[in-house]
């Protein structure tokens, strides 16, 4: 699949299983919390930057995954500078860099269609509760495969209703567009249902 | 659940992505970017009603949440849930289970008038109830400053309510879904 954030590389790390990743976000994520020292942190915000290394994705594309809240980062430094002192300020602040930049990397290195097989292999307990894991798999694949149908159904609308100059009407796109996509929901569940599909 | 629910819940988990397409305006200062995509929910849950509409939020989150750059402006991932936007998004499920749980009690003598109130409850009610104290919190402000920086989205908030309104309004009376069950057939 293409489409996702993932970056291709040859890399230990995009060779774990998904699972395994997440499992460790989790538990490192927590873990971020227990040491409130301002020492410890830097180490581990250094740690996970060789992690960026080790896993051969480009300092430009790491930088990317902070950019967009690092006036977030000015705001929280500046006011725990206030309230408390320029150690503990820096302590959250690398901390929270930490944390994202570790969230990011598992993104960056996973493939979102492995993320999602790792869902599906681990959804089996859910049939206990009442909850069929194969229909739950079939969401997934369907909503995937229905982003593109949706986009092009709209620009479709959009294209009939420019004929009519309507093109910049939310109304008038949206309506056809949920009722067309509605119309071929309809379809789709006949189909599947008429191949016999009884999970 | 019926094979029809499942693709319905796919759909409405397609459709909120779909309209994610259109670009964001990020807010100055607080960051958290005014989109059109949170009409996503209130379609759901207007159109598709309360457990449909839920699940369908549930797995446009878990979509993101693998990575998918499905968000407005392309942003998807486990960072985004260490965002400031993160409670803001959490919400979605819980806007689409109370506006279709409202939609299809009221469902007989529904009016434009009642889902927009509903949806504004959902828009403007749920969604900061959960968006306000997480970015708080996440950029250690007080809950007053935190709700006055969301003062900006209230007008966008409004206007999309309206639209579902309109749009669900207009879908109840030539496509229903929720009338299937309602009046089973004979």
């Amino acid at each position: 699949m293409s489409l996702g954030n993932y970056v291709h590389r040859e890399s230990p790390i995009h060779r774990m299983p998904a699972g395994s990743k997440v499992l460790i976000l989790v538990i490192g994520g927590t873990a971020l919390f227990l040491v409130p020292d301002l020492l410890i942190m830097i180490t581990i915000l250094a740690a996970t930057i060789v992690l960026y290394r080790v896993a051969r994705i480009p300092m430009g594309i790491m930088v990317a995954q902070v950019r967009p809240i690092v006036w977030i980062f000015v705001l929280i430094f500046v006011f725990q500078l206030f309230t408390r002192d320029v150690a503990f300020a820096g302590m959250v602040v690398s901390r929270f860099v930490a944390l994202l930049l570790l969230a990011s990397l598992v993104t960056l290195t996973t493939p979102a269609s492995e993320m999602i097989d790792a869902i599906e292999r681990r959804i089996g307990w859910m049939r206990v509760i009442g909850v069929n894991p194969a229909k739950i798999s079939l969401g997934l694949s369907l909503a995937l495969r229905f982003i593109p149908v949706v986009a092009k159904i709209t620009s479709e609308v959009r294209e009939a209703q420019r004929a009519r100059g309507l093109e910049w009407s939310v109304i008038a796109v949206a309506l056809p567009v949920i009722i067309r996509t509605l119309k071929m929901a309809d379809d789709v569940a006949n189909a599947i249902d008429a191949r016999g599909y009884d999970p | 659940m019926s094979t029809k629910d499942i693709v319905y819940i796919a759909l409405f988990a397609a459709v909120t992505a779909a309209v994610g397409l259109f670009p964001p305006f990020p807010l100055p200062v607080t960051g958290v970017p005014i989109s059109v995509q949170s009409i996503g929910p209130l379609l759901a849950g207007t159109i598709l009603g309360a457990r449909r509409g839920f699940l369908s939020q549930l797995l446009f989150v878990v979509l993101v949440a693998v990575g998918l750059p499905l968000l407005a402006g392309g942003r998807g991932g486990f960072g985004v849930f260490l965002g400031p936007s993160a409670g803001y998004l959490l919400a979605w499920p819980l806007i689409a289970l109370f506006v279709g749980y409202m939609v299809e009690r009221y469902w007989r003598n529904l009016t434009l008038l009642k889902t927009i109130a509903f949806s504004l409850i959902g828009a403007l009610g749920i969604s900061n109830l959960m968006g306000i104290p997480w970015m708080a919190a996440l950029l250690g402000l007080n809950l007053v400053e935190a709700a006055i920086s969301s003062l900006a989205f209230v007008p966008g908030d409004i206007a999309k309510a309206i639209l579902a309104s309109f749009i669900a309004m207009a879908v109840r009376c030539s496509y229903p879904i929720i009338e299937r069950e309602k009046a089973p057939a004979t």
